[in-house]
């Protein structure tokens, strides 16, 4: 039962009419004076040195102004990884290189009167390559004669271990208990390795920045990004250029998933706008999203687990290698998370071992991804919690039941391995994946299906489960603020750092503050992500908004609430604590006398020892609440053919208090849908020299209304102490079940294990014909 | 080169270069609602109704539309009065981003045109055209049944 008047409650979400009726603004709808356009010459080779770049010829066109490459813009390294400082990426990359790691590496920039003539003038761009061996396969990254990418100038600004010269862009290695013990225990072991691959955000906006001066000639910046404070540090960085004369302006997004955490194009148009003092912008096109952007990271999980006859898992092993691509952004994170979001599930296992490498290869730069490693790290751990529970024919929904991590535990994991560095020791003070568990099953009707290979002609069908966690922000690193202030009606004005880029935040974290409030959302009046007028968040990233940067509005919420009483008090000649804040009232319990909100507004402001009403918060959080989630696929599968459909895919989720259920149930859908693309129909191809084949959405394929199967999201009834009003985070999570549980669910039906996504037709189909199932 | 149009009811004079594509016209003409997400009439974000029928503003070229009527997400309804359409997308919380939004809410103005109570099927082909990366298209879906429905209620009319 909801005990909120205002959270809990599907709150519409308060730029959705804005943003329907086309009247919000997107980057590439601000109105620039002038502006400088920006064109990008890519590198058409894989690896290759540049020897000489000759611009003339571009000069010469009329409407170029200026040509920027290696010979002309100095070489700070630093990391595009929108991350906090020290940012746990390798400073790797320079605005302009002389060496060219991936087909779409920058070579030049272009900047010029029109778009039409910046595109024109990159092709009268000469360049001199002398072509190198290309590194294609992560698995020879590390060898002795691999080519290598990096130079031992490059480094990683917060110490961690990285070997340029062995292609390796992080390494991370955790382990406790005696693994050979843990062998000699088990019964049997099982041994399998997986592959998650290469997939592109496509968020439907494209990454778009513009940059001008404003009256005062400080530098604005108008960006597509989840991370305005790390924007605003990295330019000010790259660039030169005093932090205190940037401000970044974050407008509606149209998406992000965490392409939009890399700050890449930001630096071009502050540079351009710095040199020629005018304004610059950039919009990238989509086939620019898909090559030059960034992506989900390919991992192959080498995994080990050995275990009883009773069920007891004896030891288990895991051993990642990401392939970084060219560039070593958030190469380090994304690995740590393979192990740091999934292995704490799974508490009971007392001897453990994780190693994850990541490599550099001459291919597309992987970067933050929705999921972060644990999307790749749950597709290898629940297929093989599906062979354990086949191979001893027991229940799989009692056996993950049996061994996942319980309220009051913890996980030597959880201390061992963090997002980079080491952890912070928590126990889990919240979980409801039992019920998730068996309440998902219902909806699917797991047990009059699962194994029961139901026919229809050529088809079969089969159900797979996924069950996983993720986290709520970084413990002790993730910060945000909020500040407050109080209007004469009684309304609030409330400034966030926290960036919402279409998942609703604005509005969750304006609930928060009205619930604290006593008032309606219309009482609150919103402005993020703006770094002159905001306060500091690290930004959209992590799952942290709700918990962390909802921590932080709830906190300042309770200061100006403190602040009302006081003046309340006062004016109504009563005592503080027996005061209430509801429906924008302050009521005396006791003398059962009431006054408005705006009453005590008034009051502070104008009457007598007069001040502002307004508090500023900042929350930094020790612990990281998992979310829990188990998901559960049907398929058919055709057997003449190999494809799949998925029927019906449903969600249980334990996200702790929904603030916003609809907003929440969104999250969820949404993540499930671009699941069950990235398993089934997203694929990255590659030319034999390296070049993006899939780079149209009439390549890479995601779906549409007109493919999609039932979808049914359940969020579960929970409570996390630690969190505002009993929230965990949700953004996440809901994409690291579909590549598994439809995995299991083609076994299910028709017995092949599928170790490498996309589950094309051809793929499924030569399975089958491996496995002689048909 | 110069045309003649009528943009959301209302007469426009535009010039523009022969190959210029109508997305761009409009965004040139501050008509920004339609978004530019694809260029290669993949997404369906640029989708405007040509003439009552929906396209992608990107796949047209300008100069072949001279004469006739445009609808841009802002020619249906606006903030102080917005469309059926557009309140039930907000009502069921089928804005997330809302980059696509003007596009899908177009292509279902287009449907509920033509058929006030369409199956769930009829939706979803009517929508193939569009690209959405956050919603999972359910509570799309959702907001289309609910403003057929409130259609129906109001005797057929948009209004």
């Amino acid at each position: 039962m909801n005990k909120y008047t205002i959270v809990g409650k599907s709150e519409k979400k308060i730029d959705s009419l804005s943003l329907a009726t086309g009247t919000s603004k997107f980057v590439d709808d601000f109105e620039l004076k002038d502006p400088l356009y920006l064109a990008l010459l890519y590198s058409p080779h894989a690896h290759a040195e540049i020897l000489n770049i000759d611009d003339s010829e571009a000069r010469k066109l009329p409407g170029v102004v200026d040509v920027f490459h290696f010979k002309n813009v100095k070489p700070i390294l630093h990391t595009t990884a929108g991350q906090g400082f020290p940012e746990p990426s390798p400073y790797d990359t320079v605005l302009f290189d002389t060496k060219m790691r991936f087909v779409g590496d920058r070579v030049a920039m272009v900047a010029a009167e029109s778009r039409q003539i910046a595109s024109d003038a990159i092709k009268l761009i000469n360049v001199e390559y002398k072509v190198l061996e290309p590194l294609f396969d992560p698995e020879k990254a590390m060898s002795d004669n691999a080519p290598k990418l990096h130079g031992p100038d490059r480094f990683t600004p917060i110490g961690a271990k990285y070997e340029p010269e062995k292609n390796l862009a992080a390494e991370v290695e955790i382990g406790f208990g005696d693994l050979e013990k843990g062998e000699n225990e088990a019964d049997f072991i099982i041994d399998h390795t997986y592959k998650a691959h290469y997939g592109s955000h496509c968020a439907q906006e494209p990454h778009a920045a513009i940059s001008f001066y404003d009256e005062m000639g400080r530098l604005v910046i108008v960006t597509t990004t989840q991370v305005p404070f790390h924007v605003r540090r990295i330019v000010s960085k790259v660039c030169e250029f005093p932090l205190s004369k940037i401000r970044v302006i974050k407008p509606r997004i149209g998406g992000g998933f965490g392409g939009k955490q890399e700050v890449f194009l930001e630096q071009l148009v502050a540079l351009t706008s710095i040199k020629h003092k005018r304004s610059a912008k950039i919009v990238l096109s989509r086939k620019e999203v898909f090559q030059n952007s960034r992506t989900r990271h390919p991992v192959r999980i080498r995994l080990r687990t050995g275990v009883k006859n009773d069920g007891q898992i004896t030891f288990l092993e895991m051993d990642s290698l990401l392939n970084s691509g060219a560039y070593g952004t958030h190469a380090l994170t994304v690995l740590s998370n393979c192990g740091a979001k999934v292995l704490p599930l799974f508490n009971k296992i007392e001897n453990l071992r994780f190693l994850g490498r990541s490599v550099y290869t001459n291919l597309p730069v992987g970067g933050a991804y929705r999921g972060y490693g644990a999307t790749q790290g749950y597709f290898a751990l629940n297929q093989q919690l599906d062979m354990i529970a086949r191979k001893l024919d027991i229940d799989l929904l009692g056996f993950i039941k049996k061994n996942h991590i319980q309220v009051g535990e913890t996980s030597q994991v959880f201390k061992a391995l963090g997002e980079g560095t080491e952890g912070v020791t928590q126990i889990v003070n919240s979980c409801k994946l039992d019920e998730c568990i068996d309440i998902g099953a219902r909806e699917i009707g797991w047990y009059n299906k699962r194994s029961k290979k139901i026919t229809n002609g050529d088809k079969v069908s089969g159900v797979g489960l996924c069950v996983a966690m993720q986290g709520s922000g970084i413990p002790l690193i993730d910060m945000a603020a909020a500040t407050m202030k109080m209007n004469d009606d009684g309304s609030f004005n409330l400034d966030i750092g926290a960036t919402d880029i279409g998942t609703g935040s604005d509005t969750v974290l304006a609930q928060i503050a009205a619930e604290v409030l006593g008032v309606g959302l219309d009482k609150m009046i919103v402005l993020s992500s703006d770094t002159d007028r905001t306060p500091f968040d690290v930004g959209a990233y992590a799952s942290s908004t709700t918990y962390i940067s909802g921590g932080a509005v709830k906190k300042c919420a309770e200061k100006i609430r403190n602040q009302i009483l006081d003046v309340a008090a006062a004016m109504m000649a009563a005592d503080k604590n027996d005061l209430d804040l509801s429906d924008g009232r302050v009521y005396d319990r006791k003398n059962k006398k009431s006054i408005s909100l705006s009453d005590v507004a008034v009051h502070a402001l104008y009457s007598e020892n007069q001040f502002q009403i307004q508090a500023s918060a900042s929350n930094v959080v020790e612990q990281s609440p998992p979310p829990f989630i188990a998901q559960f696929a049907e398929v058919e599968v055709d057997k003449k053919t190999g494809k799949v459909d998925v029927i019906k895919f449903v969600s249980a989720v334990d996200c702790g208090q929904a603030l916003n259920p609809i907003l929440t149930e969104g999250q969820i859908e949404g993540a499930v849908v671009n699941g069950i693309c990235y398993a089934l129909t997203e694929e990255y191809k590659f030319s034999a020299n390296g070049n993006l084949l899939t780079k149209h959405f009439r390549d890479y394929k995601i779906w549409t209304a007109a493919d999609m199967p039932e979808i049914k999201t359940i969020v579960v009834d929970s409570h996390e102490e630690s969190g505002p009003f009993g929230a965990k985070s949700v953004g996440e999570i809901g994409i690291n079940g579909p590549m598994p549980a439809i995995a299991n669910a083609i076994y299910d039906a028709v017995g092949v294990r599928l170790f490498e996504a996309p589950f094309t037709p051809a793929k499924v189909y030569r399975a089958m014909k491996q496995a002689g199932v048909i | 080169m110069d045309g003649v149009f009528t943009v959301n009811g209302k007469k426009c004079e535009f010039a523009f270069k022969t190959d210029e594509r109508l997305l761009f016209t409009l965004r040139n003409h501050g008509f920004t609602e339609v978004k530019n997400g694809c260029l290669e009439g993949e997404c369906g974000a640029c989708l405007v109704l040509l003439d009552d029928k929906p396209v992608n503003s990107c796949q047209v070229f300008t100069a072949s539309a001279v004469g006739q009527d445009i609808k841009t997400i802002k020619g249906i309804g606006n903030l102080h009065k917005p469309h059926i359409i557009q309140e039930a997308f907000v009502d069921v919380g089928a804005v997330q981003c809302g980059f696509c939004t003007p596009g899908m809410v177009l292509a279902s103005y287009a449907l509920l045109q033509e058929n006030s109570n369409p199956s769930k099927a009829e939706i979803k082909s009517a929508l193939d055209g569009n690209l959405c990366r956050c919603t999972g298209y359910v509570k799309i879906i959702e907001a289309v049944q609910l403003a057929a429905k409130r259609i129906r209620e109001n005797g057929g009319h948009h209004e």
